[in-house]
């Protein structure tokens, strides 16, 4: 059976993956030794240089990845109408990009978008080295996404310096995919390692069988790419807009399909638990309901590594009594506090919170008003309780206190990162530094600012246990179990009628009264004959 | 209770009756257990092997009963359970009233009729309304998984069927009580248990008595 899936898999990975002749995650060896190429001789002094080689072969490469949310950072949901992408987008984390992007950008997949007037339509811009390194290559804070090839000062006049790479040596050992090219910008989203997702971190990279049954590094050992298979650059696979529910059997090699190779069931199937005939197919009626993720993940940030849960911007801006920014750290190091971001709790192997999912996400943007005597939400994950295209997932549920307009009454961008006289982490003052946000976004500010808290949910949908491991039946079906409160489904153990339980017990009860009254009769009434 | 009128022992539960009744009555009480437990009234065994044994009894109990209705046809035992209204005041007033005051059994218990008028009524309801209750949820609950492939996720809820199978429970479990209360209410205390237990009953000598003492039954 579980070859079988692998060659299911497998056969996915190679169709989808297009003409790139992409190693999937059997590891076989590529027909080019890049090492081998003139073009990639080098040496090259920036990016640009480099990806001007690659295009000498792979001359659709940037066109293809610049159609791609990757490279634009901007993306028009189709099922909202909602303008989304990591360019305009706030989160409860660092907030937001605009008026950061030198910083921010290290993790964009080109070169030098350090404001908005980045040419996005310049083909060697397009950084190809950030997802096809193989190692050592490196993209530091403050460069607008340029790696650094003459040692530079950073932040300048700090005495710091940034060492440089040799982009020659980088370009010729290039491959496919690598779990670590992902996850070098999305572990570390939030500023630092698992802090955003709670169920990606570095941990994946070496991943145990406890940890990843895909991933796991002695075992399947999967890239990213085995499930999050491309097609001429496009990514399968999004939280912004996600597969909720995908009620088919497992796909085919060589079928025709819209489906998203990226969901379980496009290799499993929505159906895959093989069961007794006494069973009758129990837990292949949860797919009706529930999510695979909600059985199969019983908690995130499982790896060592610890994500965030909460983080208060509030409280950022604490300095020393020799007027210095300082860290606090708890116990297993930790930092719970830091004078330039606030202060923050992290978990580890966390329950997920349960909801109600279809897919539909959408974000409380610049323009949207807020409510702020409430919890703001920072994204909705949409779905009816009981629909049939909705199921109950685990997320992740981050709490965030972040900066808003007390006037106009909405969400603001800091700018926090680059160095300079507005920016939060250089001078601590939170005026000039949401002014200087605003300007960026092009959002409106009042002058006026106080702090709010937020809320933003993450799909929980790495990190899959071995079924052993699978979350128990009793820790749902029971009162205060994993799916207290959730509505729209029978939950047997957790649900039931009070009357009737209340009618039935009385009647027990009187049945037990009576017979005992009955012969309690019968005895005195045999003991009076007797005398 | 009398004990000066002279009994006679007849053989009122054959082998394959007693065997019926105790694998019936292990399996019932272990649905009882098993099946509160689904229900989340307590916790012991785990929902999950919980739901295991409850499943596997109800199959076994099924299997049971297909042979015990085949064994009820083809020795006409069936009409055991023909209900009748003769004596059925009498039983209730004695077990109201004469079976304090030492009034003499009004059911005379004969091998062609083991059952009193009130237990042919209690089990007839059993039959005919507790079962159809617990079997027919039970077996829609069983199989939950296959609604959609016969049309019946439109028509039921899973909450209706859960909730006709508890009350179909409630009423088996005030059954269970009754039932075990009355099986005190022979002769002697035990004398009804030790009859399902043997297949040897001891009832009083009559005037009527027929005198036929069966043979050793097969």
């Amino acid at each position: 059976m579980r070859h079988r899936a692998i060659h299911a898999l497998f056969a996915l990975a190679v169709l989808m993956a297009g003409t790139a002749g992409a190693v999937g995650a059997s590891g076989k060896a590529s027909t080019a030794d890049h090492s081998k190429f003139e073009e990639l001789a080098g040496p090259f002094d920036s990016g640009p240089a480099v990806t001007r080689a690659c295009l000498k072969c792979h001359t659709e490469a940037s066109h293809q990845i610049m159609q791609t949310r990757h490279w634009t950072w901007d993306y028009a949901n189709p099922a909202t109408g909602q303008r989304l992408g990591k360019k305009t987008m706030v989160n409860a984390f660092c907030i937001g990009d605009q008026s950061n992007e030198p910083f921010c950008q290290s993790c964009h997949i080109g070169y030098g978008w350090k404001d908005k007037h980045f040419d996005f339509s310049d083909a060697s811009r397009v950084d190809c080295l950030a997802c096809h390194n193989t190692g050592e290559y490196t993209k530091p804070f403050g460069f607008a996404g340029n790696p650094v090839t003459v040692r530079s000062e950073y932040p300048p006049g700090s005495g710091k310096f940034v060492e440089p790479i040799d982009l020659a040596k980088i370009a010729q050992a290039v491959g496919p995919t690598r779990r670590d090219n992902c996850g070098a910008c999305h572990y570390y989203g939030g500023g630092g390692d698992g802090v955003k997702h709670g169920d990606l971190d570095s941990s994946l990279n070496t991943a145990t069988h406890a940890l990843d049954v895909h991933m796991d590094k002695d075992g399947l050992n999967f890239r990213c790419s085995t499930c999050h298979v491309s097609d001429q650059h496009a990514v399968a696979g999004s939280r912004i807009a996600m597969t909720a529910a995908d009620p088919h059997p497992a796909l085919l090699r060589g079928e025709k399909s819209e489906r998203n190779p990226a969901a379980c069931q496009a290799c499993h199937g929505d159906k895959p638990h093989k069961e007794g005939l006494l069973a009758a197919e129990r837990l292949n009626a949860h797919t009706d309901t529930l999510a695979c993720q909600t059985c199969h993940i019983p908690a995130f940030a499982r790896g060592g590594v610890s994500t965030k849960m909460a983080w208060d911007w509030s409280q950022a801006g604490q300095l020393s009594a020799e007027g210095k920014p300082f860290q606090k750290k708890d116990d297993h190091g930790h930092v719970i506090y830091d004078s330039k971001k606030g202060a923050f709790v992290h978990g580890q192997n966390v329950t997920p919170a349960y909801q109600w999912f279809d897919g539909r996400v959408t974000y409380t943007l610049l323009n949207d008003t807020i409510d702020p005597t409430t919890r703001v939400p920072i994204n909705v994950f949409h779905g009816e309780p009981g629909a049939p295209n909705a199921r109950i997932w685990p997320v992740k549920v981050f709490h965030g206190r972040q900066p808003y307009d007390t006037e106009r009454k909405t969400l603001l961008v800091p700018n926090v990162a680059v160095p300079g006289d507005t920016s939060f982490w250089y001078n601590f003052d939170w005026s000039r530094a949401l002014a200087a946000g605003a300007e960026a976004t092009g959002a409106p500010f009042s002058g006026k600012y106080d702090f709010v808290d937020t809320q933003m949910l993450w799909p929980i949908t790495h990190m899959v246990a071995p079924k052993e491991k699978a979350v128990a039946c009793h820790e749902c079906h029971a009162d205060g179990g994993r799916l207290a409160g959730i509505e729209g489904v029978y939950l047997p153990g957790r649900d039931r009628s009070p009357w009737l339980d209340r009618l039935g017990w009385l009647a027990a009860l009187a049945a037990l009264l009576g017979v005992s009254l009955h012969a309690i009769a019968r005895i005195l009434t045999h003991l009076r004959k007797e005398d | 209770m009398s004990h000066t009128t002279p009994m006679t022992r007849i053989y009122v539960f054959k082998r394959y009756e007693r065997f019926w009744h105790w694998s019936q009555a292990v399996l019932v009480i272990l649905m009882l257990v098993t099946g509160f437990e689904i229900h989340g009234s307590y916790h012991s065994l785990g929902f999950e092997r919980a739901v295991r044994l409850h499943t596997l009894s109800a199959w076994t109990l099924l299997a049971l009963w297909a042979f015990t209705i085949f064994w009820q046809f083809t020795t006409g035992e069936w009409r055991q359970y023909i209900p009748t209204a003769s004596k059925l005041v009498a039983m209730a007033r004695y077990y109201m009233f004469g079976i304090f005051t030492g009034a003499p059994h009004p059911y005379h218990k004969t091998v062609q009729k083991k059952h009193n008028p009130l237990q042919r009524l209690a089990y007839l309801v059993l039959l005919a309304l507790v079962s159809p209750v617990i079997w027919g949820s039970g077996l829609l609950y069983l199989f939950y998984a296959y609604w959609g492939r016969l049309g019946l996720d439109g028509w039921l809820s899973l909450e209706q069927v859960a909730t006709v199978h508890t009350a179909g429970a409630f009423m088996m479990l005030v059954f269970v009580i009754a039932h075990v209360y009355l099986t005190t209410t022979g002769h002697t205390v035990f004398a009804h248990i030790k009859a399902m237990i043997t297949g040897w009953d001891e009832v009083e000598d009559e005037i009527d008595h027929t005198g036929t003492a069966p043979a050793k039954p097969r």
